[in-house]
Protein backbone atom coordinates (compact mmCIF):
# COMPACT_ATOMS: atom_id res chain seq x y z
CA UNK A 1 0.00 0.00 0.00
CA UNK A 2 2.34 2.25 0.88
CA UNK A 3 4.69 1.78 -2.29
CA UNK A 4 1.47 2.35 -3.87
CA UNK A 5 0.92 6.12 -2.53
CA UNK A 6 4.32 6.70 -3.11
CA UNK A 7 3.91 5.63 -6.87
CA UNK A 8 0.88 7.64 -7.27
CA UNK A 9 2.48 10.92 -5.44
CA UNK A 10 5.72 10.41 -7.76
CA UNK A 11 3.31 10.22 -10.84
CA UNK A 12 1.55 13.56 -9.37
CA UNK A 13 4.60 15.23 -9.08
CA UNK A 14 6.30 14.18 -12.43
CA UNK A 15 2.63 15.24 -14.02
CA UNK A 16 2.81 18.60 -12.30
CA UNK A 17 6.50 19.21 -12.89
CA UNK A 18 5.61 18.52 -16.45
CA UNK A 19 2.64 21.37 -16.58
CA UNK A 20 4.96 23.73 -14.61
CA UNK A 21 7.68 23.08 -16.87
CA UNK A 22 5.69 23.82 -20.28
CA UNK A 23 3.89 26.79 -18.50
CA UNK A 24 7.53 28.56 -17.75
CA UNK A 25 8.17 28.85 -21.69
CA UNK A 26 4.64 29.54 -23.00
CA UNK A 27 6.01 31.19 -26.40
CA UNK A 28 7.32 27.55 -27.38
CA UNK A 29 4.87 25.82 -25.75
CA UNK A 30 1.86 28.05 -27.00
CA UNK A 31 3.70 27.08 -31.07
CA UNK A 32 3.48 23.83 -30.19
CA UNK A 33 0.21 23.31 -29.04
CA UNK A 34 -1.41 25.78 -32.06
CA UNK A 35 0.49 23.40 -34.19
CA UNK A 36 -1.50 20.19 -32.45
CA UNK A 37 -4.58 22.08 -31.95
CA UNK A 38 -5.06 23.14 -35.77
CA UNK A 39 -4.15 19.52 -37.09
CA UNK A 40 -6.92 18.09 -34.76
CA UNK A 41 -9.37 20.57 -35.45
CA UNK A 42 -9.10 19.92 -39.43
CA UNK A 43 -10.49 16.41 -39.36
CA UNK A 44 -12.89 17.11 -36.61
CA UNK A 45 -14.47 20.36 -38.47
CA UNK A 46 -14.52 18.14 -41.49
CA UNK A 47 -16.43 15.29 -39.33
CA UNK A 48 -18.73 18.12 -37.90
CA UNK A 49 -19.42 19.15 -41.60
CA UNK A 50 -20.43 15.84 -42.61
CA UNK A 51 -22.43 15.33 -39.79
CA UNK A 52 -24.41 18.18 -40.44
CA UNK A 53 -24.58 17.00 -44.19
CA UNK A 54 -26.22 13.71 -43.21
CA UNK A 55 -29.05 15.32 -40.92
CA UNK A 56 -29.51 18.14 -44.19
CA UNK A 57 -29.95 14.97 -46.79
CA UNK A 58 -32.06 12.79 -43.71
CA UNK A 59 -34.42 15.33 -43.81
CA UNK A 60 -34.86 15.28 -47.40
CA UNK A 61 -34.61 10.89 -47.58
CA UNK A 62 -38.06 10.86 -46.36
CA UNK A 63 -39.21 12.94 -49.41
CA UNK A 64 -39.97 10.19 -51.56
CA UNK A 65 -43.11 11.70 -53.14
CA UNK A 66 -42.80 11.71 -56.78
CA UNK A 67 -45.06 13.87 -59.40
CA UNK A 68 -46.63 12.40 -61.95
CA UNK A 69 -47.59 15.86 -64.50
CA UNK A 70 -51.07 15.38 -66.67
CA UNK A 71 -51.12 16.30 -70.38
CA UNK A 72 -52.26 20.09 -70.74
CA UNK A 73 -55.59 19.80 -71.21
CA UNK A 74 -56.82 16.65 -69.37
CA UNK A 75 -59.96 17.03 -67.67
CA UNK A 76 -59.98 16.82 -63.88
CA UNK A 77 -62.64 14.39 -63.65
CA UNK A 78 -60.03 12.54 -66.01
CA UNK A 79 -56.98 13.32 -62.99
CA UNK A 80 -59.32 12.13 -60.25
CA UNK A 81 -60.07 8.99 -62.37
CA UNK A 82 -56.01 8.30 -62.41
CA UNK A 83 -55.78 9.39 -59.00
CA UNK A 84 -57.93 6.40 -57.58
CA UNK A 85 -56.47 4.24 -59.71
CA UNK A 86 -52.81 4.78 -58.11
CA UNK A 87 -54.37 5.20 -54.84
CA UNK A 88 -55.99 1.58 -55.14
CA UNK A 89 -52.37 0.14 -55.52
CA UNK A 90 -50.59 -1.35 -52.31
CA UNK A 91 -47.11 -0.06 -53.30
CA UNK A 92 -48.93 3.49 -53.10
CA UNK A 93 -49.86 5.23 -49.79
CA UNK A 94 -51.72 8.16 -51.01
CA UNK A 95 -52.39 10.26 -53.95
CA UNK A 96 -53.21 14.33 -54.04
CA UNK A 97 -54.56 15.98 -56.80
CA UNK A 98 -53.36 19.38 -57.58
CA UNK A 99 -55.48 21.21 -59.80
CA UNK A 100 -53.72 23.58 -62.85
CA UNK A 101 -55.68 26.10 -61.27
CA UNK A 102 -54.46 26.03 -57.61
CA UNK A 103 -50.98 25.14 -58.86
CA UNK A 104 -51.08 28.32 -60.76
CA UNK A 105 -52.13 30.26 -57.78
CA UNK A 106 -49.50 28.48 -55.45
CA UNK A 107 -47.52 29.83 -58.00
CA UNK A 108 -48.27 33.24 -58.56
CA UNK A 109 -47.93 34.08 -54.63
CA UNK A 110 -44.72 31.98 -54.37
CA UNK A 111 -42.11 33.23 -57.14
CA UNK A 112 -43.44 36.68 -57.74
CA UNK A 113 -44.14 36.18 -61.63
CA UNK A 114 -47.64 37.24 -61.82
CA UNK A 115 -47.33 39.67 -64.18
CA UNK A 116 -46.08 36.95 -66.57
CA UNK A 117 -48.67 34.43 -65.84
CA UNK A 118 -51.27 37.67 -66.36
CA UNK A 119 -49.86 38.04 -69.96
CA UNK A 120 -50.49 34.31 -70.98
CA UNK A 121 -54.17 33.46 -72.52
CA UNK A 122 -54.22 30.33 -70.76
CA UNK A 123 -53.09 28.13 -67.82
CA UNK A 124 -49.78 26.71 -68.83
CA UNK A 125 -49.60 24.08 -66.08
CA UNK A 126 -51.41 20.67 -66.24
CA UNK A 127 -52.94 19.15 -63.40
CA UNK A 128 -50.50 17.64 -61.27
CA UNK A 129 -50.43 14.54 -58.81
CA UNK A 130 -48.80 13.80 -55.76
CA UNK A 131 -47.86 10.49 -54.83
CA UNK A 132 -46.66 9.29 -51.68
CA UNK A 133 -44.88 5.43 -51.87
CA UNK A 134 -45.97 2.96 -49.13
CA UNK A 135 -42.41 2.33 -46.74
CA UNK A 136 -41.79 -0.76 -47.96
CA UNK A 137 -41.72 0.12 -51.91
CA UNK A 138 -37.93 -0.54 -52.99
CA UNK A 139 -36.22 1.82 -55.91
CA UNK A 140 -36.53 -0.73 -57.57
CA UNK A 141 -40.44 -1.25 -57.70
CA UNK A 142 -40.52 2.43 -58.08
CA UNK A 143 -38.80 2.36 -61.21
CA UNK A 144 -41.13 -0.02 -62.75
CA UNK A 145 -43.84 2.20 -60.91
CA UNK A 146 -42.54 5.00 -62.64
CA UNK A 147 -42.96 2.96 -66.49
CA UNK A 148 -46.38 2.17 -66.15
CA UNK A 149 -47.81 5.40 -64.97
CA UNK A 150 -46.09 7.22 -67.72
CA UNK A 151 -47.50 4.30 -70.27
CA UNK A 152 -50.92 5.67 -68.84
CA UNK A 153 -53.19 7.57 -71.07
CA UNK A 154 -53.26 11.35 -70.31
CA UNK A 155 -49.71 11.14 -68.02
CA UNK A 156 -47.50 13.54 -69.46
CA UNK A 157 -44.48 13.18 -67.12
CA UNK A 158 -43.64 11.12 -64.07
CA UNK A 159 -40.51 13.11 -61.96
CA UNK A 160 -39.29 11.03 -59.09
CA UNK A 161 -36.50 13.40 -57.09
CA UNK A 162 -35.02 11.17 -54.90
CA UNK A 163 -32.09 10.21 -57.17
CA UNK A 164 -30.24 13.41 -56.23
CA UNK A 165 -30.28 12.74 -52.35
CA UNK A 166 -29.13 8.97 -53.08
CA UNK A 167 -25.98 11.03 -55.21
CA UNK A 168 -25.75 13.44 -52.27
CA UNK A 169 -25.47 10.80 -50.25
CA UNK A 170 -22.87 8.95 -51.72
CA UNK A 171 -20.46 12.39 -52.05
CA UNK A 172 -20.77 12.48 -48.49
CA UNK A 173 -19.92 8.85 -47.91
CA UNK A 174 -16.85 9.94 -50.05
CA UNK A 175 -15.93 12.86 -47.90
CA UNK A 176 -16.66 10.61 -44.57
CA UNK A 177 -14.00 8.24 -45.91
CA UNK A 178 -11.50 11.95 -46.71
CA UNK A 179 -11.87 12.41 -43.05
CA UNK A 180 -10.62 9.55 -42.00
CA UNK A 181 -7.37 9.97 -44.18
CA UNK A 182 -7.11 13.61 -43.04
CA UNK A 183 -7.33 12.37 -39.61
CA UNK A 184 -4.84 9.41 -40.06
CA UNK A 185 -2.47 12.17 -41.89
CA UNK A 186 -2.94 14.79 -39.20
CA UNK A 187 -2.98 12.37 -36.54
CA UNK A 188 0.44 11.93 -38.04
CA UNK A 189 1.57 14.95 -38.50
CA UNK A 190 1.10 15.83 -34.46
CA UNK A 191 2.91 12.34 -33.38
CA UNK A 192 5.70 13.85 -35.60
CA UNK A 193 5.45 17.37 -33.98
CA UNK A 194 5.64 16.28 -30.22
CA UNK A 195 8.43 13.67 -30.90
CA UNK A 196 10.55 16.46 -32.63
CA UNK A 197 9.78 18.96 -29.53
CA UNK A 198 10.50 16.27 -27.08
CA UNK A 199 13.34 14.90 -29.13
CA UNK A 200 15.02 19.09 -28.44
CA UNK A 201 14.12 18.64 -25.04
CA UNK A 202 16.25 15.51 -24.26
CA UNK A 203 18.73 16.91 -26.17
CA UNK A 204 18.56 20.44 -23.84
CA UNK A 205 18.59 18.44 -20.50
CA UNK A 206 20.63 15.92 -21.62
CA UNK A 207 23.52 16.33 -19.05
CA UNK A 208 20.61 16.33 -15.88
CA UNK A 209 19.84 12.49 -17.62
CA UNK A 210 23.42 11.63 -17.93
CA UNK A 211 23.49 12.99 -14.06
CA UNK A 212 20.50 11.04 -13.14
CA UNK A 213 21.59 7.73 -14.81
CA UNK A 214 24.51 8.12 -12.89
CA UNK A 215 23.37 8.37 -9.52
CA UNK A 216 20.95 5.15 -10.46
CA UNK A 217 17.92 6.24 -11.80
CA UNK A 218 15.96 3.95 -13.29
CA UNK A 219 15.11 4.18 -17.52
CA UNK A 220 11.44 4.89 -16.22
CA UNK A 221 12.48 7.62 -13.55
CA UNK A 222 13.86 9.37 -16.64
CA UNK A 223 11.47 8.95 -18.93
CA UNK A 224 8.29 9.94 -16.93
CA UNK A 225 8.72 13.21 -17.28
CA UNK A 226 8.97 13.17 -20.62
CA UNK A 227 5.71 11.59 -21.24
CA UNK A 228 3.74 14.06 -18.68
CA UNK A 229 4.95 16.49 -20.72
CA UNK A 230 4.23 14.67 -24.38
CA UNK A 231 0.67 14.01 -22.45
CA UNK A 232 0.30 17.64 -21.46
CA UNK A 233 0.74 19.23 -24.92
CA UNK A 234 -1.62 16.58 -26.10
CA UNK A 235 -4.59 17.85 -23.77
CA UNK A 236 -3.74 21.35 -24.24
CA UNK A 237 -3.34 21.04 -28.24
CA UNK A 238 -6.75 19.31 -27.81
CA UNK A 239 -8.38 21.75 -25.72
CA UNK A 240 -7.40 24.40 -28.60
CA UNK A 241 -8.83 22.21 -31.31
CA UNK A 242 -12.41 22.28 -29.08
CA UNK A 243 -11.92 26.03 -28.62
CA UNK A 244 -11.27 26.61 -32.47
CA UNK A 245 -14.61 24.33 -33.04
CA UNK A 246 -16.19 26.30 -30.72
CA UNK A 247 -15.62 29.72 -32.51
CA UNK A 248 -15.95 28.51 -35.70
CA UNK A 249 -19.81 27.19 -34.87
CA UNK A 250 -20.04 30.24 -32.91
CA UNK A 251 -19.33 32.54 -36.36
CA UNK A 252 -21.38 29.70 -38.63
CA UNK A 253 -24.20 29.48 -36.78
CA UNK A 254 -26.09 32.74 -37.92
CA UNK A 255 -25.76 32.43 -41.49
CA UNK A 256 -26.59 28.92 -41.69
CA UNK A 257 -29.97 30.21 -39.56
CA UNK A 258 -30.80 33.07 -41.95
CA UNK A 259 -29.84 30.32 -44.93
CA UNK A 260 -32.14 27.58 -43.64
CA UNK A 261 -34.52 30.37 -42.99
CA UNK A 262 -34.40 31.19 -46.78
CA UNK A 263 -35.18 27.61 -46.97
CA UNK A 264 -38.29 26.96 -44.97
CA UNK A 265 -36.29 26.38 -41.98
CA UNK A 266 -36.35 23.33 -39.92
CA UNK A 267 -32.96 23.16 -39.85
CA UNK A 268 -30.11 24.11 -36.92
CA UNK A 269 -26.60 23.54 -37.19
CA UNK A 270 -25.16 20.61 -35.38
CA UNK A 271 -22.57 21.36 -32.71
CA UNK A 272 -20.02 19.73 -30.66
CA UNK A 273 -21.60 16.64 -29.25
CA UNK A 274 -20.24 14.90 -26.52
CA UNK A 275 -18.30 11.55 -28.66
CA UNK A 276 -16.43 14.78 -30.87
CA UNK A 277 -15.50 16.78 -27.71
CA UNK A 278 -14.38 13.11 -25.91
CA UNK A 279 -12.30 12.07 -29.50
CA UNK A 280 -10.60 14.93 -29.96
CA UNK A 281 -9.18 14.87 -26.63
CA UNK A 282 -8.59 11.56 -26.75
CA UNK A 283 -6.74 12.01 -30.31
CA UNK A 284 -4.59 14.29 -28.91
CA UNK A 285 -3.53 12.38 -25.33
CA UNK A 286 -3.30 9.55 -27.65
CA UNK A 287 -0.83 12.00 -30.06
CA UNK A 288 1.40 14.11 -27.66
CA UNK A 289 1.72 10.30 -25.20
CA UNK A 290 2.85 8.44 -28.47
CA UNK A 291 5.11 11.28 -29.56
CA UNK A 292 6.44 11.55 -26.41
CA UNK A 293 7.14 7.78 -26.18
CA UNK A 294 8.59 7.26 -29.81
CA UNK A 295 11.32 10.26 -28.50
CA UNK A 296 11.91 8.85 -25.77
CA UNK A 297 12.49 5.48 -26.82
CA UNK A 298 14.69 6.06 -29.41
CA UNK A 299 16.91 8.85 -27.71
CA UNK A 300 17.11 8.36 -24.37
CA UNK A 301 19.06 5.00 -24.79
CA UNK A 302 21.79 6.64 -26.37
CA UNK A 303 22.44 8.71 -23.46
CA UNK A 304 24.60 6.43 -21.23
CA UNK A 305 27.20 7.84 -18.68
CA UNK A 306 31.29 7.84 -20.02
CA UNK B 1 33.09 -5.20 0.01
CA UNK B 2 34.78 -5.30 -2.65
CA UNK B 3 36.79 -7.96 -4.72
CA UNK B 4 38.25 -7.92 -8.26
CA UNK B 5 39.70 -10.96 -9.18
CA UNK B 6 41.82 -10.93 -11.89
CA UNK B 7 40.00 -7.88 -14.29
CA UNK B 8 41.39 -6.99 -17.47
CA UNK B 9 39.12 -4.33 -18.90
CA UNK B 10 40.13 -3.57 -22.96
CA UNK B 11 38.41 -0.27 -23.93
CA UNK B 12 37.00 -0.41 -28.48
CA UNK B 13 39.65 0.55 -30.43
CA UNK B 14 42.13 -2.29 -28.07
CA UNK B 15 43.39 -0.09 -25.32
CA UNK B 16 43.94 -2.07 -21.98
CA UNK B 17 43.11 0.18 -19.26
CA UNK B 18 43.51 -2.61 -16.61
CA UNK B 19 45.53 -5.56 -16.36
CA UNK B 20 44.58 -8.56 -14.82
CA UNK B 21 44.23 -6.96 -11.88
CA UNK B 22 43.52 -8.43 -8.29
CA UNK B 23 42.92 -6.86 -5.21
CA UNK B 24 40.30 -6.54 -2.03
CA UNK B 25 38.67 -3.56 -0.04
CA UNK B 26 36.90 -4.53 3.23
CA UNK B 27 34.36 -3.53 4.68
CA UNK B 28 34.69 -0.05 6.32
CA UNK B 29 37.96 0.08 5.06
CA UNK B 30 39.30 3.39 3.93
CA UNK B 31 42.00 3.62 1.09
CA UNK B 32 43.46 5.76 -1.98
CA UNK B 33 44.14 4.45 -5.18
CA UNK B 34 47.21 6.25 -6.62
CA UNK B 35 49.05 6.37 -9.78
CA UNK B 36 49.97 8.47 -12.46
CA UNK B 37 47.39 9.60 -14.80
CA UNK B 38 45.88 7.16 -16.99
CA UNK B 39 47.36 4.59 -15.10
CA UNK B 40 43.46 3.42 -14.99
CA UNK B 41 42.48 4.57 -11.59
CA UNK B 42 39.13 6.22 -13.19
CA UNK B 43 38.52 2.80 -14.82
CA UNK B 44 38.52 0.85 -11.68
CA UNK B 45 36.27 3.29 -10.21
CA UNK B 46 33.98 2.85 -13.12
CA UNK B 47 33.88 -0.46 -13.00
CA UNK B 48 32.73 -0.65 -9.88
CA UNK B 49 29.73 1.60 -10.38
CA UNK B 50 29.02 -0.20 -13.51
CA UNK B 51 29.80 2.74 -15.83
CA UNK B 52 32.03 0.12 -17.34
CA UNK B 53 31.93 -3.50 -17.41
CA UNK B 54 34.95 -5.83 -17.05
CA UNK B 55 36.16 -7.79 -20.12
CA UNK B 56 37.42 -10.25 -18.33
CA UNK B 57 37.82 -11.20 -14.38
CA UNK B 58 35.18 -10.63 -11.49
CA UNK B 59 34.48 -7.34 -9.96
CA UNK B 60 32.12 -8.27 -6.57
CA UNK B 61 30.65 -5.77 -4.88
CA UNK B 62 29.04 -7.08 -1.29
CA UNK B 63 29.77 -10.46 -2.89
CA UNK B 64 27.63 -9.60 -5.92
CA UNK B 65 29.61 -10.74 -9.61
CA UNK B 66 27.97 -6.99 -10.60
CA UNK B 67 29.20 -7.97 -13.97
CA UNK B 68 26.98 -10.06 -14.42
CA UNK B 69 23.63 -7.49 -13.71
CA UNK B 70 21.47 -7.13 -16.54
CA UNK B 71 21.04 -3.76 -17.69
CA UNK B 72 17.94 -2.95 -16.10
CA UNK B 73 19.54 -4.33 -12.95
CA UNK B 74 22.50 -1.50 -13.18
CA UNK B 75 20.02 1.57 -11.68
CA UNK B 76 19.39 -0.38 -8.89
CA UNK B 77 23.72 -1.53 -7.90
CA UNK B 78 24.38 2.59 -8.44
CA UNK B 79 21.90 3.58 -5.79
CA UNK B 80 23.80 1.58 -3.41
CA UNK B 81 26.84 3.33 -3.78
CA UNK B 82 27.61 6.90 -3.10
CA UNK B 83 30.13 8.69 -6.01
CA UNK B 84 31.63 11.83 -6.06
CA UNK B 85 33.02 12.75 -9.77
CA UNK B 86 35.80 14.57 -10.74
CA UNK B 87 33.98 17.40 -12.78
CA UNK B 88 31.37 17.52 -9.84
CA UNK B 89 28.51 16.55 -12.47
CA UNK B 90 26.40 18.90 -10.92
CA UNK B 91 22.94 20.51 -12.23
CA UNK B 92 23.98 24.50 -13.10
CA UNK B 93 20.76 25.82 -12.74
CA UNK B 94 19.38 24.24 -9.94
CA UNK B 95 20.30 25.14 -6.77
CA UNK B 96 22.19 22.97 -4.28
CA UNK B 97 19.32 21.79 -2.27
CA UNK B 98 18.05 20.03 -5.74
CA UNK B 99 21.16 18.89 -6.49
CA UNK B 100 21.53 16.81 -3.34
CA UNK B 101 18.23 15.44 -2.94
CA UNK B 102 18.30 14.05 -6.53
CA UNK B 103 19.47 11.03 -5.18
CA UNK B 104 17.03 10.90 -2.80
CA UNK B 105 14.26 11.65 -5.34
CA UNK B 106 15.70 9.17 -7.30
CA UNK B 107 15.47 6.46 -4.40
CA UNK B 108 11.34 7.80 -3.71
CA UNK B 109 11.79 9.12 -0.15
CA UNK B 110 9.16 11.20 0.17
CA UNK B 111 8.94 14.90 0.39
CA UNK B 112 9.77 15.18 4.02
CA UNK B 113 12.52 12.63 4.49
CA UNK B 114 14.01 14.31 1.23
CA UNK B 115 14.40 17.63 3.08
CA UNK B 116 15.57 16.07 6.42
CA UNK B 117 18.36 14.11 4.91
CA UNK B 118 19.34 16.64 2.20
CA UNK B 119 19.66 19.47 4.99
CA UNK B 120 21.28 16.90 6.94
CA UNK B 121 23.98 15.82 3.81
CA UNK B 122 24.31 20.07 3.63
CA UNK B 123 25.07 20.29 7.19
CA UNK B 124 27.51 17.68 6.77
CA UNK B 125 29.49 19.52 4.18
CA UNK B 126 28.80 22.79 6.34
CA UNK B 127 26.40 24.47 3.27
CA UNK B 128 23.50 24.69 5.03
CA UNK B 129 23.60 28.51 4.35
CA UNK B 130 24.13 27.94 0.58
CA UNK B 131 21.06 25.27 -0.11
CA UNK B 132 19.62 28.21 -2.49
CA UNK B 133 22.57 28.82 -4.60
CA UNK B 134 23.57 27.45 -8.03
CA UNK B 135 26.67 25.81 -8.67
CA UNK B 136 27.70 28.95 -10.79
CA UNK B 137 27.42 30.89 -7.32
CA UNK B 138 29.70 28.75 -5.36
CA UNK B 139 33.29 28.56 -5.38
CA UNK B 140 35.17 25.32 -6.94
CA UNK B 141 35.59 24.20 -3.34
CA UNK B 142 31.84 25.05 -2.32
CA UNK B 143 31.41 22.99 -5.91
CA UNK B 144 33.29 19.54 -4.47
CA UNK B 145 31.54 19.81 -1.16
CA UNK B 146 27.78 19.90 -2.90
CA UNK B 147 29.04 16.60 -4.72
CA UNK B 148 30.43 14.91 -1.51
CA UNK B 149 26.54 16.11 0.33
CA UNK B 150 25.22 14.60 -2.85
CA UNK B 151 26.97 11.16 -2.91
CA UNK B 152 26.52 10.80 1.30
CA UNK B 153 22.37 11.62 0.93
CA UNK B 154 20.78 8.63 1.01
CA UNK B 155 23.54 7.09 3.57
CA UNK B 156 25.48 4.49 1.06
CA UNK B 157 27.94 1.60 2.73
CA UNK B 158 30.26 2.76 -0.51
CA UNK B 159 31.63 5.53 -1.56
CA UNK B 160 33.84 6.43 -4.48
CA UNK B 161 35.23 9.66 -4.94
CA UNK B 162 37.57 10.37 -8.90
CA UNK B 163 40.04 12.58 -8.11
CA UNK B 164 37.77 14.80 -5.91
CA UNK B 165 40.34 17.48 -4.64
CA UNK B 166 41.71 17.89 -8.45
CA UNK B 167 41.20 21.30 -8.70
CA UNK B 168 41.85 22.55 -5.28
CA UNK B 169 44.37 24.05 -3.32
CA UNK B 170 45.98 22.26 -0.69
CA UNK B 171 44.23 23.52 2.40
CA UNK B 172 40.67 22.98 0.91
CA UNK B 173 42.02 19.42 -0.21
CA UNK B 174 42.91 18.62 3.11
CA UNK B 175 38.97 20.14 4.65
CA UNK B 176 38.01 17.52 2.13
CA UNK B 177 39.93 14.89 2.67
CA UNK B 178 38.51 15.13 6.89
CA UNK B 179 35.27 15.28 5.43
CA UNK B 180 35.73 11.68 3.54
CA UNK B 181 37.71 10.32 6.63
CA UNK B 182 34.27 11.57 8.83
CA UNK B 183 31.86 9.58 6.79
CA UNK B 184 34.29 6.74 6.98
CA UNK B 185 34.42 6.86 10.62
CA UNK B 186 30.58 5.97 10.80
CA UNK B 187 31.26 2.76 8.79
CA UNK B 188 31.12 4.39 5.11
CA UNK B 189 33.72 2.22 3.24
CA UNK B 190 35.75 4.43 0.95
CA UNK B 191 37.84 4.77 -1.95
CA UNK B 192 39.69 7.58 -3.20
CA UNK B 193 41.25 7.81 -6.58
CA UNK B 194 44.21 10.56 -6.11
CA UNK B 195 47.59 11.29 -7.88
CA UNK B 196 48.31 14.40 -5.13
CA UNK B 197 51.09 13.06 -3.53
CA UNK B 198 51.38 16.17 -1.11
CA UNK B 199 48.15 15.36 0.40
CA UNK B 200 49.05 11.61 0.64
CA UNK B 201 51.97 12.22 2.90
CA UNK B 202 49.51 14.01 4.86
CA UNK B 203 47.38 11.24 5.51
CA UNK B 204 48.48 7.68 6.40
CA UNK B 205 46.24 5.19 5.04
CA UNK B 206 46.46 2.41 2.79
CA UNK B 207 47.58 3.25 -0.91
CA UNK B 208 46.64 1.06 -3.83
CA UNK B 209 48.59 2.04 -6.75
CA UNK B 210 48.03 1.71 -10.26
CA UNK B 211 50.71 1.38 -12.93
CA UNK B 212 49.83 1.17 -16.54
CA UNK B 213 46.81 -0.43 -15.77
CA UNK B 214 48.36 -2.79 -13.45
CA UNK B 215 48.43 -3.02 -9.14
CA UNK B 216 52.02 -2.35 -8.23
CA UNK B 217 51.42 -2.00 -4.65
CA UNK B 218 48.42 -3.25 -2.70
CA UNK B 219 49.62 -0.77 0.51
CA UNK B 220 48.78 -2.09 4.41
CA UNK B 221 45.15 -2.58 5.40
CA UNK B 222 45.17 -0.37 8.05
Amino acid sequence: MKTLTHYLSLHLRNCATALADLLAQPVATGLTVAVIGVALVLPASLHLLVQNGRVVVGGWESVRDFSVYLKIGTALENATAIADDLAAREIIDSVEVIPADDALEQFRSGFGVSELLDSMNSNPLPHTLVARPAEVATSAALTALEQEIRALPGVDQVRIDTEWVARLNAILDFLRRGVWIAAVMLVGAVIVTVGNTIRLDIQNRRDEIEICKLLGASNGFVRRPFLYIGLWYGVIGGIVALLLLGAGYLLLAPPVQRLTGLYGGGLELLGLDWVTLVAVLAAGILCGWGGAWSAVSRHLAAIEPK
Amino acid sequence: MIRFESVTKRYEGGHEALREVSLELHNGEFAFLTGHSGAGKSTLLKLIALIERPTRGLVLVEGRNIGRLKPRQVPEHRRKIGIVFQDNKLMEDRPAFDNVALPLVIAGFNKREIARRTRAALDQVGLLDKERSTPRHLSTGEQQRVGIARAVASRPRLLIADEPTGNLDPELSLDIMNLFRRFNEVGVTTLIATHDLNLLEQLDYRRIELADGEVIDQGNIS
